[in-house]
């Protein structure tokens, strides 16, 4: 009887364990970069070549970085998610393009509207790997001093916004 | 002059063999986020190749193989590791396995203790009978 609880309880723990193992997304890498500061660039500006914008312009404040690309499914499917936290005003959401052509993004923006208080042009995704980027669409959350507080991998969903982003922009914005 | 041209001649294609050989282990090390499974050298995905060209780029500017890979883990974690360091966090992943066996022969050392029967002890009757028989 005992010889039995005991397999039972072997068997139970390893069920247990297999099924935490098979929940886990294995594509959602712990980002090293959470309470880092946020990696530095000076890139152009995807509707105004000519000027720049650098991560610096945003300390004092708490912000979003949304990396995108017009060549992404998931972009497109994350994109009223994104304009609905833009326009509640929440945070700031400022745009990465990643690897992506100008002739392509404006267009991509006009057909499907423009979140973002400004977009920076990352064309050879540069910035992107300094960032961590690995599978476009990401987000960042950066709090006022410039430190990354929050990363989602993949397409935003509302719930994603209401469980984890809504609350961290409402701690951010009270500190 | 001309020898010196000679010799730089040999030296560069040397040179960049062994920069080759170099950013080949290292790409065969570190793991493609994008198709997890594969290493960078088999990775096709645009990223894989961003990476690579990463990895040359830095070797040519001289860095050392170690500078590289801990660029790499600075972005994208010590899972682009295909050997993970032994730290705080991977410890149960490197001791996993021996804590496994130190499992399995405790088990197998009680299981065999407990089939050691005691040599059967016969009773005067039984001798007797035993002696009987082989008789």
């Amino acid at each position: 009887m005992k010889r039995l609880g005991w397999t039972l309880g072997v068997f139970v723990a390893l069920v247990a364990l297999l099924a935490i193992g098979l929940r886990l997304n294995p594509r959602e890498v712990p980002s090293p970069l959470i309470g880092k500061p946020a990696p530095a660039f000076d890139l152009p500006l995807l509707m105004a070549p000519d000027k720049r914008f650098s991560e610096r312009e945003m300390l004092g404040q708490v912000w979003i970085l949304n990396v995108w690309a017009s060549w992404c499914p998931p972009c497109l499917a994350e994109h009223p998610v994104v304009m609905r936290v833009a326009q509640s005003g929440m945070a700031p959401v400022v745009g990465l393009n990643y690897k992506d052509a100008r002739e392509e993004a404006l267009p991509w923006l006009e057909r499907n509207g423009n979140p973002y208080r400004l977009i920076a042009y990352d064309a050879d995704g540069r910035i992107g790997i300094d960032y961590g980027v690995y599978g476009v669409p990401e987000t960042y959350v950066i709090d006022r001093k410039g430190v990354i507080r929050y990363k989602h991998i993949g397409p935003l969903t509302a719930d994603v916004v209401q469980q984890k982003v809504e609350p961290l922009l409402k701690q951010l914005a009270g500190q | 002059m001309k020898r010196a041209l000679v010799m730089l001649a040999f030296a560069l294609p040397c040179w960049g063999q062994d920069l080759e050989q170099r950013a080949t282990a290292l790409e065969k090390e570190l793991r493609c986020l994008v198709c997890q499974n594969q290493t960078l050298a088999d990775s096709n995905a645009p990223l894989a190749v961003d990476l690579r060209n990463q990895i040359r780029e830095q070797l040519a500017a001289g860095r050392s193989d170690r500078e590289v890979v801990d660029y790499l883990v600075a972005r994208y974690g010590d899972f682009v590791r295909y050997r993970p360091p032994f730290k705080a966090t991977t410890v149960l992943l490197w001791a996993g396995p021996f804590l496994f066996l130190l499992g399995g022969f405790y088990l197998l050392a009680r299981v065999l203790r407990r089939r050691r029967v005691p040599a059967p002890q016969l009773t005067s009757a039984e001798r007797e009978r035993a002696a009987k028989l082989l008789e």
